[in-house]
């Protein structure tokens, strides 16, 4: 019962039904992950990995149990009420990034702003500290299709930091990419952790997931293992 | 917070027709059932106000509390003498007519008994075919004349039989091309007539010649008044034509009887009476009965035919347009359902999803709205320079044909729109 928990998963349940099956995707998953902390997921497909991605990100509700973000109940909100929690407490990082073609990069760093009525005019230089904190400062009006992979994920990032969330929730963010870029972008990751963010990030790549403090090991909608990694000199001392 | 909202708003509208921007030629296309349909709305509806606002004022030209009784040649039976060279055909209104109208009938306020004949009238060396039309004084006022010059017959004209004529301006031009007409002599037959003034016509309707009447195929408003005693007095009765191979005269005493009541409401129960008591003294039907007033109802029931009709084909082409937009908004839900995904994720709710959609199907069918209107208010233009037809473009009509292209862009909207605030945010983020 650690008050700084960010995350506390009390007997999370998720059932799907496919067809006359019930597949049981989660089977009582119990989880806390403390403020500030760098965290991996891990497991084969089937694990009920990504399962539990969604519910960590609030785009869906488990059959039964708790989930705490923050200290609040946030298993039995409404749509309305999770979506605003999505938008208020929580940065995506997507694998294939997943920005909005037709926005520049500031106006897509500026999207989880605009769906709690903050006006771009009001909020852009917040926006446009973000975009320098990636190092896209001087893209600030290019569309994601003039970027390589690399810059759109910085964006992303950029994006993701734009509502100050709870923690960042990363889903394979290096999948894309090949592995210089790859490390650029974790290199991102590691500083904002450093900075003091709460990172989850879901992988498959250990090698990704020693950068994290902690990893999680998920089989069979359950958590295997849950092991904590010395933490490693940081790369940029 | 009050301010938010509408900038936000903007935002969204901006954000929408950014969106449509990015597929210009789809935008357009999809566009082009609104725009046609609002266009023909208003193009349609402007060309039918114009015919039926110049078919009723020419009608009410005739005077709404008017009836015009007309003298029509019955059919010929076999006593009409056709084997014969020559016979005389007596039929139509008389002079006793009109006196009993005038006396008999209740509500009745003038009677104005009028006589036509077609003769060459000459000036000089110049001789024109015309009507001439032996009438009383009362006709410049009932008939919508204007004077362009001198005077209109008088009273003293009529009751001692003057030799004096009133021209139509045009017909005088013609007739007089060197001379001032006032004061000259025109010839008919053997009788001269002075000219003592010129009349204007202001009604289209009157200078269209009468079907079957014995104008018909004249020019059109080759027209000479004379006091109708005089008319009698040089003419008589009975009119000669004269075709080839036969000779065949005509006795008429009036052409026309205008029956002027004096309101409109009189004129529903007059129109029995008269037909009861004309069919006592006419053994054949050789009169017909023309009614502005009912000409007016008829044109009115016309026109709102004519409406529904539109109404109907603009309906019809305004669903086809909204259902095109929503084929291509359905199109562009499935084309961005990742997009969806993506504004979910990032916080937006189900209604910031609608809205987003909503806003660029009523940008589309509100934008070609607009340019149907453009489009629509244009054409009647063209259509009055080159086809010399009168349009009318009402101001309802442009709000309505518009009114209607935005409700169609709600209307046919909302189920794109639901359909994509509806997708399942994780199924939507997977979407390829």
């Amino acid at each position: 019962m650690n008050p700084q928990a960010i995350i506390r998963l009390v007997g999370i349940e998720k059932t799907y039904q496919l067809g006359d099956v019930e597949v049981r995707a989660l089977r009582g998953v119990n989880l806390e992950v403390q403020e500030g902390s760098f965290v991996a997921i891990m497991g084969p497909s089937g694990s009920g990995k990504s399962t539990m991605l969604n519910l960590l990100g609030c785009l869906d509700r488990p059959t039964r149990g708790e989930y705490y973000l923050g200290g609040e109940d946030v298993s039995k909100l409404d749509d309305d009420a999770i979506s605003t929690v999505r938008g208020k407490r929580l940065g995506f990082v997507f694998q294939s990034y997943n920005l909005i073609h037709e926005l520049t990069v500031i106006e897509n760093i500026h999207v989880p702003l605009f769906y709690q009525g903050k006006d771009l005019s009001k909020t852009y230089d917040h926006c446009k500290k973000l975009a320098e904190l990636v190092g896209l400062g001087d893209r600030l009006d290019h569309r994601p299709k003039q970027l390589s992979g690399g810059q759109q994920q910085r964006v992303a990032i950029a994006r993701s930091l734009v509502n100050d969330p709870l923690m960042i929730l990363a889903d394979e963010p290096t999948g894309n990419l090949d592995s210089k870029t790859g490390e650029e972008i974790l290199a991102i990751f590691d500083q904002l952790n450093l900075d003091g963010k709460t990172i989850v990030l879901v992988t498959h790549g250990g090698e990704v997931a020693e950068r994290a403090h902690r990893v999680i090991h998920m089989k069979d909608g359950l958590v295997d293992r849950d092991v904590i990694n010395s933490r490693e000199p940081v790369l940029n001392s | 917070m009050n301010l938010k909202i509408p900038a936000r708003h903007l935002r969204t509208i901006q954000l929408g027709v950014k969106s449509l921007m990015l597929h210009k030629m789809r935008s357009v296309l999809t566009m082009l059932g609104i725009i046609f349909g609002v266009c023909s709305v208003i193009a349609m509806l402007a060309i039918g106000e114009g015919a039926s606002y110049e078919a009723q004022q020419a009608i009410k030209k005739l005077g709404s509390a008017n009836i015009i009784i007309r003298s029509v040649k019955p059919p010929e039976g076999n006593k009409s003498g056709t084997s014969m060279r020559s016979s005389v055909i007596e039929y139509g209104l008389t002079y006793a007519d009109a006196g009993r109208l005038k006396t008999t009938l209740p509500g009745v306020r003038r009677v104005l008994p009028i006589r036509i004949m077609v003769e060459n009238i000459r000036f000089n060396r110049i001789a024109l075919q015309g009507q001439i039309i032996g009438t009383h004084p009362l006709y410049m006022e009932m008939s919508g004349l204007s004077l362009a010059s001198g005077r209109f017959l008088t009273d003293t004209d009529e009751t001692h039989q003057k030799n004096v004529c009133v021209l139509t301006a045009s017909f005088a031009d013609r007739l007089f091309p060197y001379q001032e007409p006032l004061g000259e002599s025109v010839r008919v037959e053997a009788d001269y007539y002075r000219v003592v003034g010129l009349v204007r016509e202001t009604s289209t309707m009157q200078k269209r010649p009468q079907s079957g009447g014995p104008n018909e195929g004249q020019a059109l408003d080759n027209n000479l008044y004379i006091p109708l005693s005089t008319a009698r007095a040089r003419f008589g009765e009975t009119l000669f034509k004269r075709s080839p191979g036969s000779f065949s005269a005509e006795k008429v005493e009036l052409h026309q009887i205008t029956v002027q009541m004096t309101d409109t409401d009189a004129v529903e129960s007059a129109v029995p009476q008269i037909e009861t008591l004309l069919t006592r003294f006419h053994d054949k039907k050789d009169y017909e009965m023309i009614v502005p007033l009912q000409l007016l109802r008829q044109a009115e029931q016309t026109k709102r035919i004519f409406n529904i009709v539109l109404g109907s084909i603009a309906a019809i082409s305004l669903i086809v347009g909204g259902i095109g937009i929503m084929n291509i908004m359905l199109a562009t839900v499935t084309e961005r359902t990742r997009e969806i995904g993506v504004r979910r994720a990032l916080g937006a709710k189900k209604k910031d999803i609608i809205t987003q959609f909503l806003v660029e199907t009523v940008v589309l069918s509100v934008g070609g709205g607009l340019i149907g209107v453009i489009i629509g208010v244009i054409v009647p233009f063209i259509v009055e320079a080159t086809a010399g037809m009168k349009t009318i473009i009402t101001f309802s009509s442009l709000v309505l044909s518009f009114g209607i292209s935005g409700l169609i862009g709600v209307i046919f909207g909302l189920y794109p729109a639901s359909r994509a605030a509806d997708l399942d945010p994780i199924e939507a983020l997977r979407h390829e």
